[in-house]
């Protein structure tokens, strides 16, 4: 078989600084989607746990730095960084492919998120290890706090594109703003 | 207009998707005759008042709600989760 290059879904695209925001790519590992089957949530977890340190998170949580995983909706969960254990009680997909996953940093990164993501993430509100599925501009994706100003942003990998023109938009509107 | 999901807190309207009347869940017997069929696939109340509707969470959880709400004040009663939490 031909031996295939890896491509990011931002190659060409990111990283990027525009005003005091940084948005830069991040390229988590294998990623798989566990979905525990019914009443399999506590034999799930404590696999992980014995696994990770970190069992299946609750809604809105994501727990670990690397490995991570992160709530991704009802009954869902995304394990990355680290190969799936096996785990008899739920159904897990592998998604590595799936995803784009991109950082965003910087002193207004609230600023540039509150265009593009309707719900609040102050920090009182939406603290470090808080996890939402929600709306990213037009698309589905997730958002997760992982510092004072520092967020990852979860969309599909086909998206990609269209992930970075609204977050560049987004940011050049705060960015041209906070200049006047 | 906002949601309050069971799961994921309170969104706004533009992460749900409006199904219908929630009269969905309730499947009539397979015997239960062709008016009780009628009723159930064809035949609505438009109610100025409470009604029962099946909303998707699609941005979000993705978990399906009855959403009862009142069509005159526009008042949010109830937001419940239309399937068991499995967990």
């Amino acid at each position: 078989m031909a031996k295939l290059i890896p491509s990011p879904p931002c190659a060409g695209l990111l990283p990027k600084t525009i005003g005091s925001l940084a948005i830069r790519e991040v390229d988590v590992g294998p990623i798989t989607l566990i979905a525990p089957f019914s009443g399999g949530g506590s034999a799930t977890s404590d696999v992980l746990k014995a696994e990770f340190g970190f069992g299946f998170p609750s809604p809105n949580r994501a727990l670990g730095e690397n490995p991570r995983i992160a709530w991704f909706g009802l009954n869902q969960a995304l394990l990355m960084g680290a190969a799936c254990p096996a785990l008899p009680q739920a159904a897990c997909v592998d998604q590595s492919d799936g995803w784009v996953i991109v950082c965003l940093e910087g002193a207004k990164v609230q600023d540039v998120l509150a265009r593009v993501v309707p719900i609040d993430l102050r920090a009182p509100v939406f603290k470090q290890g808080h996890t939402a599925r929600t709306l990213v501009g037009h698309m589905h994706g997730a958002v997760t706090r992982m510092g004072d100003q520092r967020f990852e942003l979860t969309a599909m990998r086909s998206m990609a594109a269209t992930l970075v023109h609204e977050l560049e938009r987004a940011a050049l509107g705060v960015s041209a703003r906070s200049s006047q | 207009m906002r949601l309050n999901c069971p799961i994921c807190g309170e969104r706004d309207r533009r992460e749900f998707y409006y199904k219908g009347d929630a009269v969905e869940l309730d499947r009539p017997d397979p015997n239960a005759g062709s008016e009780a069929w009628d009723d159930y696939l064809h035949n609505r109340d438009n109610p100025a008042g409470e009604t029962r509707d099946l909303w998707h969470h699609e941005s979000g959880c993705g978990a399906w709600l009855v959403v009862t709400r009142n069509t005159l004040t526009h008042e949010v009663l109830r937001c419940e989760l239309a399937g068991a939490n499995t967990q």
